[in-house]
Order: structure tokens, then C-alpha cells, then sequence
């Protein structure tokens, strides 16, 4: 429970997988669930949207051999809105992915892909409609997301990103797992327990 | 110490902060955590791989939902993967002294209605459950929210979350309700209004006369949908509603702890001229029947209006429509009031409380499901079951030709055998319509109140129940 690696900068080519809302159900259907660990997941991301009824590959972005080794993933506003499942981030890492670039997150996902070191930063609509296309166009171009100068470059256009300061504090220093400090609380936890009038044991 | 006025986010924040981390984060302490077997069992495992005990287990308590099958309760279950999370569930409760309301127990159920039936729910509590729809117990004044699985395992060791405070919205829904008009409508409106993501880095506080009107189990409906606005949780202020609710039950308090623990409640309330960051007020009148035409609960129009057309929303709104209408087979510019239904779900942690059946079983009973429609309805506990048992409500649903099952989420999200198969279009009182959400990646969901759904059982498509049951007009007679 020492210090993850820090998430500083994440460098690669791109898919896009463009649209507002994109729900953690479309993300990881709810029959990838039906698992007791998180192994194997990456081959769940986007299922549905990557294969027809009877299993023929539909063509999505994320299967196109020129984007393999992918590590950004470029999206919508409100991305991973919808079903807690924690499955979505980790299908999303697993699948090789380092960062997500989105107009906005959901909450709930968004706090659940800082926790697994997966860096989701926010671009104006107008910037992130460019790089989308941009991506779309050239499946080699290279893009950087870089937390410190809080910056998306791609192919020499740079965009102004943004994220909440505590998750960025907590990527660029490997402190994204919050547990270690969180058990280094527990003597205030157990005085916060016992004023809330909650039996503690010692 | 507080002479600046509090809002009940306000209140029960600083009452479970525990310290500032040093992402600027709180450390909040969580005085109620629920568990399931779909979210849970990485969680467990993560706590065995770090060698770390779960610090208060008194404070978790646990149930099976997601996956359980509603069809049969004979063990083992078909589906073999059911059977191990389940098995996983019931070997880390037992290893680790966790409560547990196992299937037959009698308390099984949806874990969102398992909290307030049990009376584990309270007002100015902190509650997390690894299931989005945690929002439900907001009802009672709680600050409740969804979280993931690493976050479950932080509840377990430390029984604290990290967490950033988000801003406050405060939604009046002033007026009278019209006949027919439902908490589902309510909420519905409120999210077509705001946006799937209006509620983004905001709690809703709900207020106004209709939801002092309300009652608990309408709150929780509206509650229950917070998530589906974008907020992580919304609430209604505890109120004598909510302590008459509460009084009695398995855990609340009993005898003179009760009332004092009453009158701690009600200290949660916000206090009067507390800061918004924002306010939305809407009128009731305004709100119609209202039913979602296309894959996210925001798209959505009143029971009488027609599906939108890509050419009536702004440019930048116009993809996702299309995108929407051609994933449910929709024409913009026609009613949705008539379009044929295959499969009729009533049931989930939105829409399956006892008054729920209660008020359907009004106006179903001496009606029969349309020959075409499979219709199933799914108490939300155990509990709901045997009470709807009790006053002879199975027999109506079953005489109307629904199918009567067992506790759990069923086909909300599809994850036991109850599912759409290809395209089936559902008229569904649960939460989601997003695409491939009742288990058929083509499949179609329209979400509604559960007195639409028991129209559009009857009548075979999606249909206006003031018109079909009459409701409302016993109102004006």
C-alpha cells in the first residue's frame, strides 16, 4: 500500500469514441458483471457497441488494427454517467487505456477511475470537437495528457485541460488510492464514530 | 459554533468529517453501508490481499439482489455463476460477521428497500452501497450515494470514504399534482427539465408543498432517480412523515430513545436562509404523465405529446436524437401514446414499495394483460411480497395475467434470467432506459410510472392511464 505510480503524463495514439452521456451500461453490459475479480475485462469494453447479435466484429473504432496499442481514449460530455460499477474504469484500463479526454465526467466514474490511477481531464467543447476529429482522421497522431502543465497536445496543437485539483494532486503523486491515508486516520475515525454516538471498540 | 444558517448538507457533512486529506479531499465517516453480491466480492478480496479486517462490521449490512433469479428460489440456482457470487457473498458476511438477509430470511430484498424497511435508514446519517441508486435514502434527510468497488473496500477497512463536498441545488415543486400524476412523473419532469447532466457536481435538495405532501415511499421514488440527473444524491428533509415512518421499525431506535433521537432528526433540517448554490423552482401543475421515448431518462415527453424530430432540438442535440430514435424504432413527430409494447416490467428499487402495488392493483383488477405482452410483476423485498401476499394483491396481478415473482432487481438491469430478447420494446416502472440495459443490446425500454405500465400491460402499447383506468377521475366525482 506504498505510493502508486505516479500518473504524470500519459503519451499515445488515440480512439475516439465520440457522443455526450455514454452510459457505464453501454461501457461494460451488465453480463460482464457475473465475475468475482476484474481479470478480463478489457475484452468487455464497449461489447455491445463492438459486436453484432451474432458476434461479428461491427467495425468500432477501438477494433481498427491501426489504433492497437491505443492508450487515450477521446469522448463526450458526461462520460460514464449511470450505474456505479467500477467495472467501466477497470474495463477501460485493462483495454490499455492511460487517460480519458471528455468535455465532463460522471461523478461517480470519475472518482472510480482516480482511484485505479486512470486520468479523465476535461476540454472545452469547441477544443475537444478538433482533437476528436483529429484523431478520427489520423490513427497515428500522438497525443500527450499532461497533468502538470494541465495540458492536451497533440501532433503540436495544445489544449488547456481541466480536472478537480485534489485528483490531480493525487495522480501526479501516486497518492491516487486514498487507503493508506485513510487507515492513518483511524484514532480521528474512531473519536469522529464516538461523537456521532456509535459504539467503538478499541 | 455555527451561527451562519445550514443547509442539511451543511449539517451532516460536518458532523462526519473526520479530517482534511491532503488532496483537499474529507475523509467522511459513513455510518451505514450496504452491501450486495455484484460489487462487493473484489472488495472483500482486495481487504484479504492487504491483510486488513473490516474495522466495524456492526455497520455493514448485506443482502443478494442483482442476480438473485425472482423466478424460483430453488438453490442451486441455474446459473451457475449466480450460485458462486452468491456463495462468495454468504462465505465473506459469515467470515467477517457482517448481518446478512439471505433469500427466505424474510428481510431479502432490494438493498435500497431494505435499509428503510428495517429502519436502517435515518435522517442525518451517511449512507454508501456500492449500487448507484443509494440516492433512494435520501428520503430520509440521508446523505446517500452510490460508490465503487475499491470505495467499498475503503468503507470496509476504514468505514470512511474520501470524498469532495458538492454544491447544493435546491428544486421547488410548489402547486397541486393533476390527477394521474405520480413521484415517478415528478422526478421524470424534473431530469427532462434539468438534463442527464444538469445534476453534475451537485445534491439536490427536493422541497416544496408537494414533497412535504408526499410520502416516504413517494420520496424514495424521486430520490431513488438523483443519479439518473447527474447528481450523486438528492433528499428531502426529514419531516414528522419520515419520523412517523421510522417509528417501530427493527432498527430505529425504540421507546424514549426513539423521540430523542426524533428530535436529533429534525436538527438536520436546513436552516432557514442557508446558501444555494443554485435553485430551481417548477410547478406542479406542469408536470404531466410522463413516459421516455428515447435511451436515456432525460428524453422524455408527457403521455399526449409527440416523440421529438432531430430537426426541433438545437444542432448540437440533433446526433444523439436521431441516434436515440433509431436504437428505439421511433418516428419523430408522431405520439409515443400507441406504440405497441412486447414485455411489461413492474418492478426495481424505484417503483416496487408497497403502495406501488397497492395503487396499481386499483386499477388492474377485473383487467387482463393484452394477449401479446409477457408482464411480470417483482415486489422490491421479501417483505412487499408477503404484505401484498396478505391483502390478496398477488391474486389480482395474477388474475390480470402477470406473472408474480420473488424479490429482487430483476429485469431493472437484467442480470438474472429475466431479460428483453432482440428488440422487445418494455414499458418499465424501473430507472434506465439506456441502450442494452434490460439485457438485449437491441432491446427498447420506455420508463413510466407503474400505473402507466399496468396501462400499457392491459393494453397491449403505451398508453395515457388516466384515459384507460380513468385515474383521477374519482378524484373530481
Amino acid at each position: 500500500m506504498s505510493a502508486f505510480q505516479p500518473v504524470v503524463r500519459v503519451s499515445g495514439t488515440a480512439v475516439a469514441v465520440p457522443g455526450d452521456d455514454i452510459d457505464t451500461d453501454r461501457i461494460v453490459p451488465a453480463r460482464f458483471l457475473k465475475a468475482v475479480t476484474f481479470d478480463g475485462l478489457g475484452d468487455a469494453l464497449f461489447y455491445d457497441e463492438r459486436h453484432a447479435p451474432d458476434g461479428g466484429k461491427k467495425g468500432h473504432p477501438l477494433d481498427d488494427p491501426a489504433r492497437a496499442g491505443a492508450t487515450v481514449m477521446v469522448t463526450g460530455a458526461n462520460f460514464g454517467c449511470g450505474s456505479s460499477r467500477e467495472h467501466a474504469p477497470q474495463a477501460i484500463r485493462r483495454a490499455g487505456f492511460r487517460a480519458v479526454v471528455g468535455g465532463s465526467f460522471a461523478e461517480i466514474f470519475f472518482g472510480n477511475a482516480t482511484g485505479i490511477g486512470l486520468a479523465c481531464v476535461r476540454l472545452e467543447e469547441g477544443d475537444l470537437a478538433d482533437l476528436t476529429r483529429r484523431v478520427q482522421e489520423d490513427p497515428t497522431l500522438v497525443v500527450t495528457v499532461d497533468l502538470e502543465a494541465m495540458r492536451v497536445e497533440a501532433g503540436g496543437r495544445g489544449y488547456a485541460a481541466s480536472m478537480p485539483e485534489s485528483a490531480r494532486t493525487a495522480l501526479v503523486t501516486g497518492t491516487y488510492d486514498p487507503l493508506a491515508e485513510l487507515l492513518e486516520g483511524l484514532e480521528d475515525v474512531k473519536r469522529t464514530a464516538a461523537a456521532l454516538g456509535h459504539e467503538v471498540r478499541r | 459554533m455555527h451561527d451562519r444558517p445550514r443547509s442539511l448538507l451543511d449539517k451532516v457533512w460536518d458532523a462526519h468529517a473526520v479530517r482534511t486529506l491532503r488532496s483537499g479531499q474529507t475523509q467522511l465517516f459513513i455510518d451505514t453501508h450496504l452491501v450486495h453480491e455484484v460489487t462487493s466480492p473484489q472488495a472483500f478480496a482486495m481487504l484479504r490481499d492487504l491483510g486488513l479486517e473490516v474495522l466495524m462490521p456492526e455497520r455493514t449490512f448485506a443482502t443478494v439482489d442483482h442476480i438473485v433469479p425472482t423466478h424460483t428460489r430453488v438453490e442451486p440456482f441455474e446459473d451457475p455463476m449466480a450460485a458462486e457470487m452468491i456463495a462468495h457473498l454468504r462465505r465473506n458476511v459469515a467470515e467477517h460477521g457482517i448481518t446478512f438477509f439471505d433469500v427466505g430470511s424474510g428481510k431479502q430484498g432490494i438493498v435500497h428497500m431494505v435499509g428503510p424497511e428495517l429502519g436502517l435508514t435515518q435522517p442525518g446519517t451517511t449512507i454508501a452501497c456500492g449500487d448507484s441508486h443509494t440516492s433512494t435514502h435520501g428520503a430520509f434527510g440521508a446523505i446517500a450515494f452510490g460508490i465503487g468497488t475499491t470505495q467499498v473496500r475503503d468503507v470496509l477497512a476504514t468505514q470512511t470514504l474520501a470524498l469532495s463536498k458538492p454544491k447544493l441545488r435546491r428544486i421547488e415543486v410548489n402547486g397541486r399534482l393533476g390527477p394521474g400524476v405520480y413521484a415517478k412523473d415528478v422526478i421524470l419532469h424534473i431530469i427532462r427539465t434539468l438534463g442527464v447532466k444538469g445534476g453534475v457536481g451537485y445534491a439536490y435538495e427536493y422541497a416544496g408543498d408537494v414533497f412535504d405532501r408526499m410520502t416516504m415511499e413517494e420520496r424514495m421514488t424521486v430520490c431513488n432517480m438523483s443519479i439518473e440527473g447527474g447528481a450523486r444524491f438528492g433528499y428531502v428533509q426529514p419531516d414528522e412523515t419520515t419520523i412517523e415512518y421510522l417509528r417501530g421499525r427493527e432498527y430505529a431506535p425504540q421507546g424514549a430513545a426513539f423521540d430523542e433521537a426524533a428530535e436529533r432528526w429534525l436538527s438536520f433540517r436546513s436552516d432557514p436562509g442557508c446558501r444555494y448554490d443554485d435553485v430551481v423552482e417548477i410547478r406542479a401543475e406542469d408536470v404531466p404523465p410522463t413516459v421516455t421515448w428515447g435511451v436515456n431518462p432525460g428524453q422524455a415527453v408527457a403521455i399526449d405529446e409527440p416523440v421529438p424530430r432531430p430537426e426541433d432540438v438545437p444542432e448540437s442535440e440533433r446526433a444523439a436524437v436521431a441516434e436515440a430514435l433509431a436504437h428505439m424504432k421511433l418516428e419523430g413527430g408522431k405520439p409515443i401514446a400507441g406504440t405497441p409494447i412486447d414485455v411489461a416490467f413492474f418492478g426495481s428499487c424505484t417503483n416496487a414499495r408497497l403502495s406501488d402495488f397497492v395503487e396499481v392493483a386499483r386499477y388492474l383488477a377485473g383487467r387482463r394483460v393484452h394477449p401479446r405482452v409477457k408482464a411480470i410483476a417483482v415486489p422490491g423485498s421479501e417483505r412487499v411480497k408477503a404484505e401484498c401476499e396478505r391483502l390478496g394483491i398477488d391474486r389480482v396481478f395474477k388474475a390480470a395475467g402477470f406473472e408474480w415473482r420473488d424479490a429482487g432487481c430483476s429485469m431493472c438491469l437484467a442480470m438474472n434470467p429475466d431479460r428483453l430478447v432482440g428488440d422487445q420494446l418494455c414499458a418499465s416502472s424501473s430507472n434506465r432506459n439506456f441502450k442494452g440495459r434490460q439485457g438485449s443490446p437491441t432491446g427498447r425500454t420506455v420508463l413510466m410510472s407503474p400505473v402507466m405500465v399496468a396501462a400499457a400491460a392491459v393494453t397491449g402499447e403505451i398508453s395515457d392511464a388516466r384515459e384507460v383506468f380513468g385515474v383521477g377521475r374519482e378524484v373530481v366525482a
